[in-house]
């Protein structure tokens, strides 16, 4: 199991192929293009996702992993990964008579990590970016709290500390962070666990097996396989973003 | 000079308030250097002492923009080990007891770092 | 020339008082925002900017609007303004003091702020928002002190200031372009990403500002020996005439192009501001009141009977401001945040402390405005002390 989580978690050492392949397939891998090393993405299978209506392992896998408060007062939810009405996270999907399994349940959401993040465009501090390989990263020890990428971003996927989060933490995970008040956060695609080539908290916990993480710069990857073969959509194509989460049908 | 006396008594006052913590410390005598306990069972540190007491904190800024910025998270220290740029899991792996080594200083000469906010100190330090 | 700020009788120190008073309030709550953070607003996930972000916006405009009584004077030397220009610019720099304390009060990390300067970031709206609003705010405490004390000594200012002057006509502009782009700009807000937005800044802009002139100096011709005659102030009702109208044209393109094309998510927008949506109404009456205003405002002002008659002129002149006030200052910036991308209606309203430290910035405008308006008019001996 080790070994396959390994296969689709390639290093920068087939950085020749990526670029190879990234060459023959323009659209999806534009990030991988200029440095030749690997394009993160993700791929969720909406119907294995739905099976358990009420699960939610992924999203208390990740904000355990990465201290996500769990805050009393609404306004000042702070969250990672959620679950929001295929309405709300889909409104240019219209699919009035589909399946209601689908358009009445619940889509999981996070941040898509976009090719062309309107986010990190707005940020004045450089407090927020799009790293080579694809994940938009964020440096909270620059972050000024000035909360434009909150506004910038057409997904609703950042989150904003109001007040301290450490007093609503039930566990802390000591290895990780917690955020100071005053700095925006969200979704990281767990980028302090790919160096040692683990997939992210959220897929781990997965027991539906309804999450896949993937590099889009290797043809051979198995994410890449199934987006061949499988009709996948994503968040507001029209935006011009480019979301590199993607969401099978 | 207009209001000579005024000015320079103003100006008298001023410093007077101002240097009061040298003044105090001229008269009491100034409060102890604090000691700091170095860990028993690990010798070498990532640089010399002397480079870690004046600029530990380039190091940690250095690192943090390593880590966080450019991805990269380990590094050769220049005594030759090889090490994760971490506060938590490199400097506290050693250095365990926060309140005895890094506030020990610190409090001493009155700075507040806030890497506490967000960086959780290891258990057991407060004991 | 600053000495003369502390020579004045017992009203001007008096209304100081209260204002350090209202400052200290502000200064009050502003500190318990910064130990406990911006959890005391009534800001939430949804809703990120709000009342400061919104008054931020509307003082760009009235410092912007300094450019209505210098434009004339030096492009067109149209000498009625000669005694209004100094007021406007001390306008200015009150107003652009206040957009910066409240972008300050409004970021989470107020003591990382300066990571803006340390780490330029070109392709921010940001930067250049602090790079105009900084760079107009040097230019006209620049121009102000050296016009002034041309006057002072009683001879014309030195020829070198003239292209200075000049050069503070288009950074006028472009401070409310900028700060208009800043929400034009983003393809996730529908409700701000217009092109005629910038635009429209600029037309409230160039109303509310000079109607808030006409205001003030009428208030400080009845306190002092000040009078520019009843010239410059006709000339300026003119200026708000064409701006406000302007403005209502414009917005009135705005509800045309979201209504009549109907796609939800911008009709959803216009929903929330003048009907109210999914039952939150917060801004519904606010908005109508606004409406209401600015059609007042319209009928006194195209009259020319009622806009060259004092009285009605005065109010015509609130009727703007306060119009104007409610649309950029309540209703612009947090419509943009209702509803959220993901189709959420959250509703927001400042909560007291928000406020209390709102009224404390506006404060402090009103300290700098009486000091400067202060020092001009003892530089010209139209004080009584």
């Amino acid at each position: 199991m080790k070994a396959g989580r390994r296969s689709f978690l390639k290093n920068a050492g087939l950085g020749a192929l990526g670029l190879a392949a990234s060459k023959a397939f323009p659209a999806g891998a534009e990030g991988a293009k200029a440095g030749g090393g690997p394009r993160w993405a993700m791929l969720i299978d909406t119907r294995k996702c739905l099976e358990e209506k009420e699960c939610a392992k992924c999203a208390e896998a990740c904000h355990e992993a990465h201290n996500v408060p769990t805050l009393p007062n609404p306004r000042h939810e702070v969250k990672w990964i959620w679950k929001e009405n295929f309405r709300e996270a889909f409104p240019d999907q219209e699919a009035e008579y589909f399946d209601e399994v689908l358009t009445s349940s619940k889509m999981l959401v996070f941040c898509n990590h976009c090719d062309k993040p309107p986010c990190t465009r707005v940020c004045p501090t450089q407090a927020t970016w799009r790293r080579a390989d694809g994940v938009v990263m964020m440096d909270w020890h620059r972050c000024i709290g000035c909360r434009y990428c909150v506004a910038a971003c057409p997904y609703g996927s950042r989150s904003f500390n109001w007040i301290d989060p450490r007093p609503h933490l039930a566990n802390v995970t000591p290895t990780y962070p917690t955020r100071t008040r005053g700095v925006v956060e969200k979704c990281t695609f767990c980028e302090e666990r790919l160096p040692e080539h683990r997939s992210p908290a959220c897929v781990e916990a997965c027991e539906a097996k309804a999450m896949m993480f993937g590099d889009l710069a290797d043809p051979t990857s198995e994410i890449r396989e199934v987006l061949r073969t499988r009709f996948a959509v994503r968040r507001r194509p029209g935006l011009g973003t480019h979301p590199e989460i993607f969401y099978l049908v | 000079m207009y209001d000579g006396g005024k000015i320079l008594a103003g100006i008298a006052i001023f410093l007077g308030l101002v240097l009061l913590p040298v003044w105090h410390n001229a008269v009491v005598a100034s409060a102890p250097r604090p000691e700091v306990k170095t860990p028993t069972h690990e010798k070498h540190c990532v640089d010399s002492a002397a480079v870690m007491r004046a600029s530990h904190m380039n190091v940690l800024d250095q690192w943090r923009d390593a880590v966080v910025r450019e991805g990269v998270r380990t590094t050769v220290t220049p005594t030759g080990m090889t090490v994760s740029m971490s506060l938590t899991k490199t400097c506290m792996n050693c250095h365990a007891n926060k309140k005895e080594f890094c506030d020990a200083c610190h409090n001493y000469l009155a700075v507040s770092p806030t890497c506490w906010e967000c960086h959780v100190e290891p258990k057991g330090s407060s004991s | 020339m600053l000495e003369k700020a502390l020579v004045g009788n017992r009203s001007y120190w008096g209304w100081l008082a209260l204002l350090a008073g209202i400052i200290a309030v502000g200064a009050f709550f502003y500190l318990r925002q910064f130990a406990v953070g911006l959890g005391i607003t009534g800001l939430s996930r949804d809703v990120t900017w709000g009342f400061y972000i919104a008054q931020f916006t509307f003082l760009v405009g009235v410092a912007a609007s300094a450019v209505m009584v210098v434009l004339p004077y030096y492009l067109h030397n149209y000498k009625a303004f000669g005694k209004m220009t100094i007021l406007g610019e001390f306008l200015a720099i009150a107003a652009v003091i206040m957009c910066m304390l409240f972008i300050f009060v409004d970021m989470g990390q107020p003591t990382r702020v300066l990571n803006v300067i340390l780490y330029p970031t070109p392709k921010s709206l940001m930067f250049w928002d602090m790079v105009s609003l900084s760079g107009y705010l040097v230019l006209n405490v620049l121009i102000s002190h050296v016009t002034l004390d041309a006057e002072r000594k009683g001879i014309a200012p030195p020829s070198w200031i003239k292209p200075i002057i000049i050069l503070s006509i288009p950074w006028a502009i472009s401070i409310h372009t900028v700060t208009a782009f800043l929400y034009s700009g983003l393809a996730a807000r529908p409700f701000w990403m217009t092109a005629v937005l910038a635009p429209r800044f600029l037309a409230s802009a160039f109303a509310a500002g000079p109607a808030l002139l006409i205001l003030m100096t009428l208030l400080i011709r009845r306190l002092t020996r000040f009078d520019p005659g009843r010239e410059p102030l006709q000339r300026l009702a003119v200026i708000v005439t064409y701006a406000m109208t302007m403005n209502v044209f414009l917005i009135l393109m705005e509800l045309f192009t979201g209504l009549y094309s109907a796609i939800p998510e911008h009709v959803a927008h216009f929903k929330f501001l003048y009907v109210g949506l999914e039952g939150n109404t917060t801004l519904v009456p606010w908005m109508w009141t606004s409406v209401v205003l600015a059609v007042l405002a319209l009928v006194l002002l195209l009259n020319p009977h009622t806009r060259g008659k004092e009285k009605t002129l005065i109010v015509a002149c609130l009727a703007v401001f306060f119009s104007i006030w409610i649309d950029k200052g309540l209703g612009m910036v947090v419509t943009g945040f209702v509803p959220s991308p993901l189709g959420h209606v959250t509703s927001y309203w400042p909560t007291l402390p928000e406020v209390a430290i709102s009224v404390g910035i506006y404060a402090v405008g009103a300290l700098v405005i009486t000091i400067f308006y202060h020092i001009a008019l003892s530089v010209r001996g139209e004080i009584a002390h």
